[in-house]
């Protein structure tokens, strides 16, 4: 019996193991080895942190990475605010059927693929869309308005395709919060917003870091959304890392530049974890 | 603010009118893009020229129909079955890994389990180039080696099925670990008190319990292959998936035809989203 278990063991261990080392972690040490080394002549390397260096030393570079940084902050800030009141109301007012409805139309845009839901946005900002159209024939302005190509486009692209991230967790998180205890709040003498600040935030809390590391996450390694609604100025860190990769050929640089975005998010992931006392488990599984 | 306690009723539809604007919002984009499939023109966009159906069936220039457009046709086939692949992969691995966390214990497990989650925290984008890096030091080892020039190391579809596989199979994990989690094992002990043996016990007690989180597993991995962008783009070679195809058409200048595809893939993943909700519905 026990050597069954211990072969039952070593089976089931075999995948798990040739998954996380063949395809996580040899290749992340690998990526990091090449990003530390230069380019001295055809076919020969030499160890050092040149391409570090470069990232530091060229203002586009850590000007692109301090912005991408900041942007995914503000998007998850912004997710956030618009998906707490609708997941409050998902949670705790709706009822029944309207309840389960309303939360699978949460789902839908999840289903159809983020080009499809970028390339919505195109349609209704380019300067020849509908929302440009809309405003003048309510006479708003006469000629057409370009609101594609710029931050705010971007911004409205992140924060619509990463919602649904933000609202599941919220909704299951609320969904546990009886109602007797924001009652007792009330009976106690509370006030709303009192018992908003008091009970409920507290108790939402594991939804709200783990729908903020996602979105968070979503946001610093997009890549469409950025380059489809944004223009010549919002330059995104990936489409560095791409262009790196893919039409400079520097795979040098273009995986240090790649090392920086994981180390940047796995900071930020590890400090919301800490500053909040959650785990990983608890927040992920 | 709960409706047994009262409250103002102008704060009411303020607040209903919140959520009524948040679907709106929802469902703008992908309302616009279902309904200028249908537009008689060169553009996605305003004026609007009247109804076709030339978009999806139209045969000749400048309209041709997403079922006579055989790039396109043959890119989703290439999804789909870079789908199947990685849908199968990680449900094989995924149900592996639910009964090694919740059947064994062993020094490590929580480590382990960690690791396991970390997938998920690593942007997309940079798993593909790690993969990537990774997979043409191999090549070009075997090839410095012994001449041997391994065309699946290079990028492609081998690497894309393992590029998604390496995240899509955390999920897998989560969502079969969370039904085994749920599983009553004395159902399990009475098939070996009845004179079953382990693997007869599992097959025929525990496996039919987990077919539905199996089954949610599988279309969950294949709709998130098919939808994916970032991981893809790193690694494709020349055969290229739906979305690297659409994206390419998309820098050029879109059709009304882009929007036809996006509708049928609207049609195609809801249709798989209700089959799944109709099997999590069984008990």
């Amino acid at each position: 019996m026990r050597t069954q278990a211990r072969l039952g063991l070593f089976l089931l261990l075999t995948p798990l193991v040739l998954w996380l080392s063949l395809l996580i972690f040899i290749p992340h040490v690998d990526m990091f080895l090449v990003s530390l080394r230069e380019r001295v002549g055809v076919g020969e390397y030499r160890l050092s942190l040149a391409n570090y260096l470069t990232f530091i030393n060229e203002p586009l570079y850590l000007r692109t990475f301090l912005r991408t940084a900041v942007m995914s902050v503000i998007a998850t800030v912004i997710t956030l605010m618009i998906a707490f009141p609708v997941s409050y109301y998902i949670a705790k007012i709706a009822r029944g059927r309207t309840r389960s409805a309303l939360f699978l139309l949460c789902l839908v845009p999840f289903w159809v693929s983020e080009l499809v839901r970028t390339f919505g946005w195109m349609i209704l900002l380019r300067e020849t869309g509908l929302i440009s159209n809309l405003l003048q024939f309510v006479g708003l302005t006469d000629a057409p308005v370009e609101m594609l190509y710029n931050d705010a486009a971007i911004m409205v692209g992140l924060v619509y395709t990463s919602m649904l991230f933000m609202v599941v967790p919220l909704v299951t998180t609320l969904e546990s919060l009886p109602d007797e205890v924001i009652e007792a709040g009330y009976d106690l003498g509370g006030s709303g917003v009192a018992v908003m600040r008091e009970i409920v935030i507290p108790h939402a809390m594991p939804g709200i870091v783990s729908g903020s590391i996602i979105v968070f996450m979503l946001s610093l390694g997009n890549y469409l959304t950025p380059t489809m609604l944004g223009g010549k100025d919002s330059l995104w860190f990936t489409e560095l890392i791409y262009s790196q990769f893919i039409v400079r050929f520097n795979w040098e640089l273009g995986a240090a530049f790649g090392f920086l975005l994981l180390g940047l998010s796995s900071a930020i992931v590890w400090g919301m974890l800490k500053l909040t006392g959650q785990s990983l488990e608890k927040s992920m599984g | 603010m709960i409706p047994s306690i009262p409250r103002p009723r102008l704060l009411d539809i303020a607040y209903t009118g919140y959520v009524v604007l948040f679907f709106v919002f929802l469902a703008l984009p992908l309302v616009v893009v279902a309904v200028f499939a249908f537009n008689d023109s060169q553009f996605p966009s305003l004026p609007w020229e009247g109804f076709t159906w030339n978009w999806f069936f139209g045969a000749e220039r400048p309209m041709i129909g997403v079922f006579h457009e055989r790039p396109i046709l043959r890119a989703i086939g290439t999804s789909a079955f870079v789908a199947v692949f990685v849908s199968i992969l990680s449900v094989g691995v995924g149900l592996s890994n639910a009964f090694l966390f919740n059947r064994y214990r062993f020094p490590g497990q929580g480590l382990l389990y960690v690791l396991m989650l970390l997938p998920l925290v690593i942007p997309g984008i940079v798993l593909g180039i790690s993969i990537l890096v990774f997979s043409s030091r191999l090549a070009n080892g075997a090839w410095e080696m012994a001449e041997w020039d391994i065309a699946a190391l290079r990028p492609g579809l081998v690497l894309v099925i393992l590029g998604q596989f390496s995240f899509i199979a955390t999920i897998a994990t989560l969502v079969i670990g969370a039904r085994l989690q749920k599983f009553d094992r004395s159902l399990e002990e009475a098939a070996l008190n009845l004179g079953a043996g382990r693997l007869t016990a599992v097959r025929t007690v525990t496996l039919p319990y987990l077919m539905p989180a199996m089954i949610g597993a599988f279309v969950v991995a294949f709709l998130m292959s098919f939808e994916n962008f970032n991981t893809t783009l790193m690694l494709v070679g020349s055969d290229a998936p739906l979305t690297i195809a659409m994206f390419d058409r998309l820098k050029e200048g879109s059709t009304p035809l882009l929007n036809a595809v996006s509708l049928l893939l609207m049609i195609g993943s809801s249709c798989l989203a209700l089959v799944m909700i109709a099997f999590q519905r069984r008990p």
